[in-house]
């Protein structure tokens, strides 16, 4: 997601710019502790944050990585996983942590295509990989198919393993996979949905396949 | 997590001589291979891993699969998962791997876990994974917690008074029935390794899982040619019908002529230490009739020196009936 977009959005703050930007309140001091500590060039900083204010990351290795189409020159701790540097480092927060220790599929994005838990990973073994996350799937003017069968299909209740399921599912139609919903739960079961859609979650994906 | 030096070593002389740097291979390692991450990264965020090193084998020249001029099958150490469960001929030769492998973690993990990393996957023993508790694997001469606790997903057989962690891999227990050999290169050069004698029992070194030393880095796996005619199964039983571990599985290649049980392999999974084959089935099996007297004969044979915890004795009606059951479907198929 470029500044441009951003500056496209709708001027009601996110939960996330307003903890940003929010000086009071342990929650807000924990996270934008956190963040600038893991922002780097190419990245959205807060406001907030003066850039010199910024520690060093001690032992930070230079990568590109290529997400959505777009190639990002970061200096990242080796330790940050894919899924950090998705979200904190390149601040496409659309990609959720679940689990963080790869049971809920939440942070599934594509590398090369196939779907993958980006919790696992770590971003320094994807230089040269092009990544997709959902950001990189549709628009709120253009949906993916997926995503416009997750709407007609009411796919989800809270919404945050949504955009893991929906990676998962886009993945899934390239995969062999049997015509029936047994089949595709089987090969859905890495994604977990603790609000209960998955009847709903299976029947988007089966509208899809069958418009297909 | 604790932070580490990270490279990528260019070639396989690299790798060798970077891991060969490591006081041990095992537990505790200071020096790590990582290929999918998918066991590795989750301990490492566990501080259960705590390399000082860690080494990307991902981009070396061992992602091929290739049938080799013996009519065997070359399977390269980063090979994923789901590209080899997927292959033509694993599908058709050696159902009994394509199908172990699809039964396990989900689609999303088997993309990203590889050949060797099957192979030295780790336990998923609570106690094992949990730097709060003592565990002998973990930490050898602080006890093992699991004897006396939640056993229940534990082994029942290799186990030792020491641990009795259950090895969780479903692709190992395919490969143990299809008489795999695990190809090394380190710094002493090469060595190929029976996939029976790969992985040891927990005995007096838990923390010691494998045959690997410091700088050996597995470059492929070797199948050999398959058995003509044989009928193949993997049957998985557990508590939930996708994404969990075995409590017992069964891997099956069986070829019956005139009736009669000509030539049998059976491993297990969920059940034991290591994958466990079972010689006392196969022996029980050889000659006789294919039918459900003789599998019972096998499955009693394959668990009678099954020893139970307080919370897994179930497991051993479990796996007999898993056996007998996957030997019915081999017969039927």
């Amino acid at each position: 997601m470029s500044d441009d977009d951003l500056q496209s959005r709708p001027p009601s703050p996110t939960r996330r710019e307003f903890l940003l930007t929010t000086g009071s309140g342990v929650a807000a001091s924990v996270v934008a502790g956190y963040l600038p500590a893991l922002a780097n060039d190419g990245a959205r900083e807060s406001d907030s944050t003066p850039a010199n204010s910024r520690p060093t990351i001690e032992g930070a290795v230079p990568i590109t990585l290529r997400i959505n189409g777009k190639d990002h020159q970061l200096r990242i701790d080796p330790r940050t996983t894919l899924l950090d540097c998705i979200r904190e480092t390149v601040v496409l927060t659309g990609t959720k942590k679940g689990c963080d220790h790869g049971q809920c599929g939440a942070c599934t994005v594509h590398v090369d295509g196939r779907r993958v838990v980006s919790c696992l990973s770590l971003a320094l073994l994807h230089d040269g990989h092009e990544i997709t996350t959902i950001e990189g799937l549709g628009t709120p003017e253009s949906l993916h198919p997926m995503q416009a069968a997750f709407v007609a299909q009411d796919g989800y209740q809270c919404g945050y393993c949504t955009s893991g399921q929906i990676m998962s599912a886009v993945a899934l139609l390239k995969e062999p996979c049997g015509p029936d919903d047994a089949s595709v739960k089987e090969l859905m079961s890495g994604n977990i949905c603790r609000c209960g859609a998955y009847a709903n979650i299976v029947a988007a994906i089966q509208q899809v396949r069958h418009n297909a | 997590m604790h932070t580490f030096d990270f490279s990528r070593p260019r070639d396989l002389a690299a790798a060798i001589a970077g891991a060969s740097q490591a006081k041990t291979a095992q537990q505790g390692a200071d020096v790590r291979f990582i290929a999918g991450g998918t066991t590795l990264i989750d301990l490492m965020k566990l501080n259960v891993e705590t390399p000082a090193r860690v080494l990307d084998v991902n981009r070396l020249p061992l992602d091929k699969i290739e049938v080799t001029p013996d009519g065997g099958l070359k399977i390269g150490a980063t090979v994923r998962n789901s590209d080899l469960a997927h292959h033509p001929v694993v599908e058709r030769d050696y159902a009994v791997l394509s199908q172990a492998i699809l039964s396990g973690a989900s689609a999303q993990l088997r993309n990203m876990a590889t050949t060797a990393g099957n192979l030295v996957q780790r336990t998923r023993c609570m106690y094992f994974r949990d730097t709060a508790m003592p565990c002998n694997k973990r930490e050898p001469g602080t006890g093992c917690p699991a004897i006396t606790g939640a056993n229940r997903m534990l082994a029942i057989l290799g186990t030792s008074e020491h641990c009795i962690a259950t090895n969780p891999s479903d692709m190992c227990v395919a490969m143990a029935a299809l008489e795999a050999t695990i190809h090394i290169q380190g710094p002493k050069g090469s060595r190929a390794i029976p996939i029976g004698d790969f992985h040891l029992l927990p005995g007096n070194t838990p923390d010691r899982e494998t045959v690997l030393e410091p700088g050996d880095l597995i470059t492929h796996v070797m199948l050999p040619r398959p058995v003509a005619g044989s009928k193949q199964v993997y049957l998985k039983l557990r508590d939930r019908a996708s994404y969990e571990f075995a409590l017992a599985s069964a891997a099956i290649v069986l070829t019956i002529a005139n009736g009669k049980v000509k030539f049998v392999r059976v491993a297990m999974g969920g059940v034991g230490t290591r994958p466990w084959r079972s010689p006392e089935a196969e022996a029980a099996l050889m000659g006789q009739p294919a039918d459900v007297v003789s599998f019972r004969k096998a499955a009693a044979a394959a668990l009678r020196n099954a020893k139970p915890q307080s919370e897994n004795k179930f497991k051993i009606e479990l796996a007999k009936r898993c056996v007998t059951h996957a030997l019915k479907m081999a017969a039927t198929s």
